[in-house]
């Protein structure tokens, strides 16, 4: 991290808020997750939320793609104001997303994981799919050819075939993402896209991420722990504390701001 | 088989789609199929066709069924027994209220019947998991296999309470009821056999396949795909049932001829569940090797002595088989606890790299 990157990214221009979260509370039993957060995505822009341990960055990516109901506050998806977001709703709307813990189908072939992403674009009967002949292998091979793309971009075309379970971790990271684009989401969530990860793997990842924005125009919305790879890449960071939240900005801006330091980082950050 | 994807190079997704990806496994298919049904009707006799292959192969559907609802949506049932059952039975009610009604659609409203009561029992899977799903499972045994010994409707009021299968055609030959050849019988019963065979593995590889295993393996994260955990479930129950159905109405019509609950005890469910873990949980030709494994293994252990001339008493050869089975089971699950279709995967990859597996 030579010199910071927020002068960059402040260049890039977003366009319209496409989600808005306003006032979220979420809580299991008595003890309260996030308390009162509010902040918005605009689409094309690559948001970070960062925060301690238990700040409730990972709620907060599940409330997004409607896991947990938020027991207050309100979620203005492309337009459309609800208390909470439904799955099905989020999924077949553009919302996709990766897992901290990998969450791949580990039985399951790699093609197949992608495979599985494409389930919402496919729509012939089950009577179609018993004989799987006609329109129903024509859409199976429709959607193969989109999966292909996917697996050039991530460049796994070797692993095709392989069951996932037998993967080493990197690449069960790049297949989970894989997964997730296989879905052609608007707003990609990833949950710590880059733990466990190896400097080289993180390099990918982060021009994974990169590309995707930039060729695609996917908005990305992720949580990551390594702050050189958050303050490189990301356009805004919200930065979140027990639950509430404490920062919202550039990355340049971010980093100079005291509560962020005091509360997160501990001590002035120099480097 | 036995031989390598070497050479093999395909220029279509299509190709590589295809429900066998190496033509050489096309034509071993396509060559078993003809020699079940051209050549083993020649050669076999009464007692191989009537009381081995007819059972095994009826036994086959049922794993298949038992095999996409366990092995690939991950629902753990105990109730294949009563869902053999509502199909022999509403197969039954069908044939005979119904005179003219060709004997293939009975078998099959047979089977949608099971299906539709299987949805109604796979209701609870929404918010029970694994063990104790088996058990409210264990429910639809009991209450099923009540229901058809206590109202006599389902048997037509029949005196005896155990009606005999009635006679009935297709294509012009006897295919159901004590009458029947057991050629006519095992022909009818594998063509249902191989059809379901196919259309299973058609299903497995397809989008509604993908969504059994998704839900099976990570059911959070494929909810969050857009997959819907209880509609994906029952229709796995209903597809389940159905296999389970047409099997219970086969085996009523074409195996021990007669209509009754006492076929489909747990005794049964128990012995598909084995069939299913044994062959490979997830695995349409496990369904198959598990049938075969099961069913034919105790006749080998039975006959097995006599071949080598020893002559021992019939009770001692009863418990040797019990132990040697028992044996052989706990044998292959330390072996490969993911069954028989695992291990032959296994031989495979092995035999590919031999003699130089560096």
């Amino acid at each position: 991290m030579a010199e910071p990157t927020g002068v960059e990214a402040s260049d890039r221009t977003f366009g319209e808020v496409v989600l808005k979260m306003d006032s979220i509370e979420v809580g299991f039993g008595g003890v309260t997750a996030i308390d009162n957060v509010s902040f918005d995505v605009r689409r094309g822009e690559i948001l970070a939320i960062i925060g301690p341990n238990g700040a409730g960055k990972s709620s907060m990516l599940n409330c997004i793609n409607g896991f947990y109901k938020p027991r207050s506050g309100s979620i203005t998806f492309k337009g459309k104001t609800m208390k909470a977001m439904d799955p099905h709703y989020a999924a077949s709307n553009g919302i996709a997303r990766t897992f901290q813990n990998i969450a791949l189908f580990r039985g399951m072939s790699t093609l197949d994981n992608l495979m599985t992403g494409r389930v919402l674009k496919m729509k012939k009967n089950f009577l179609w799919q018993c004989l799987y002949w006609g329109p129903a292998q024509k859409e199976e091979l429709e959607n193969r050819a989109y999966v292909e793309k996917v697996i050039d971009f991530l460049d796994i075309q070797a692993i095709r075939r392989t069951p996932v379970g037998r993967l080493p971790y990197g690449l069960q990271k790049r297949v989970e993402l894989g997964r997730a684009l296989a879905m052609e989401p608007d707003i990609l969530l990833l949950d710590e896209p880059m733990a466990g990860m190896n400097v080289e793997e993180k390099q990918d990842m982060s021009r994974f991420i990169l590309d995707l924005n930039e060729e695609f125009g996917t908005t990305i919305v992720l949580i990551e722990h390594d702050m050189g790879v958050v303050m490189d890449i990301s356009d805004r960071v919200v930065v979140l504390d027990y639950g509430r939240k404490i920062a919202d900005g550039t990355p340049a801006e971010v980093r100079a701001n005291k509560n962020v330091i005091d509360a997160y980082l501990g001590v002035p950050h120099e480097d | 088989m036995f031989y390598r994807e070497a050479g093999i190079f395909k220029t279509s997704y299509a190709a590589d789609q295809a429900l066998f990806r190496i033509p050489i496994d096309k034509l071993f298919v396509i060559g078993l199929i003809a020699f079940a049904f051209i050549v083993i009707p020649m050669i076999g006799n009464e007692y191989w066709l009537g009381s081995i292959l007819i059972p095994t192969l009826i036994l086959s559907i049922a794993a298949l069924g038992l095999n996409i609802l366990t092995g690939y949506c991950g629902q753990l049932s105990l109730g294949t027994g009563a869902f053999m059952a509502a199909g022999a039975f509403m197969a039954y009610k069908f044939a005979t209220n119904l005179e003219g009604m060709p004997i293939i659609l009975v078998i099959l409203l047979g089977g949608l019947s099971a299906a539709a009561i299987g949805v109604a029992f796979g209701l609870p899977s929404l918010r029970i998991k694994g063990f104790y799903l088996a058990v409210t499972t264990l429910a639809a045994q009991f209450f099923l296999l009540w229901l058809f010994q206590k109202v006599p409707w389902f048997v037509n009021y029949s005196m005896s309470g155990v009606p005999t299968a009635p006679p009935r055609e297709a294509f012009g030959f006897l295919v159901t009821g004590a009458e029947a050849s057991p050629t006519a019988r095992y022909i009818f019963v594998l063509g249902f056999t191989v059809v379901l065979g196919l259309l299973a593995s058609n299903l497995v590889r397809g989008r509604i396949g993908r969504m059994w295993m998704a839900i099976r393996d990570m059911d959070i994260a494929a909810e969050l795909i857009g997959i819907k955990p209880l509609q994906t479930k029952l229709s796995a129950f209903a597809v389940s049932s159905f296999y389970c159905g047409v099997a219970g109405a086969l085996w009523s019509f074409c195996y021990i001829n007669t209509v009754e609950a006492s076929a489909f005890d747990i005794n049964r469910s128990f012995t598909v569940l084995f069939m299913v873990i044994i062959g490979g949980l997830g695995s349409i030709l496990g369904a198959f090797l598990g049938a075969f494994f099961i069913f034919l293994l105790p006749i080998f252990l039975n006959s097995a002595p006599g071949w080598f001339g020893l002559s021992i008493a019939s009770e001692t050869i009863a418990h040797v088989e019990f132990m040697t089975f028992g044996a052989l089971i706990v044998f292959f699950l330390i072996v490969e606890p993911a069954g028989l279709a695992r291990l032959w995967g296994i031989t495979k990859e092995k035999l590919r790299l031999w003699p130089f597996p560096y």
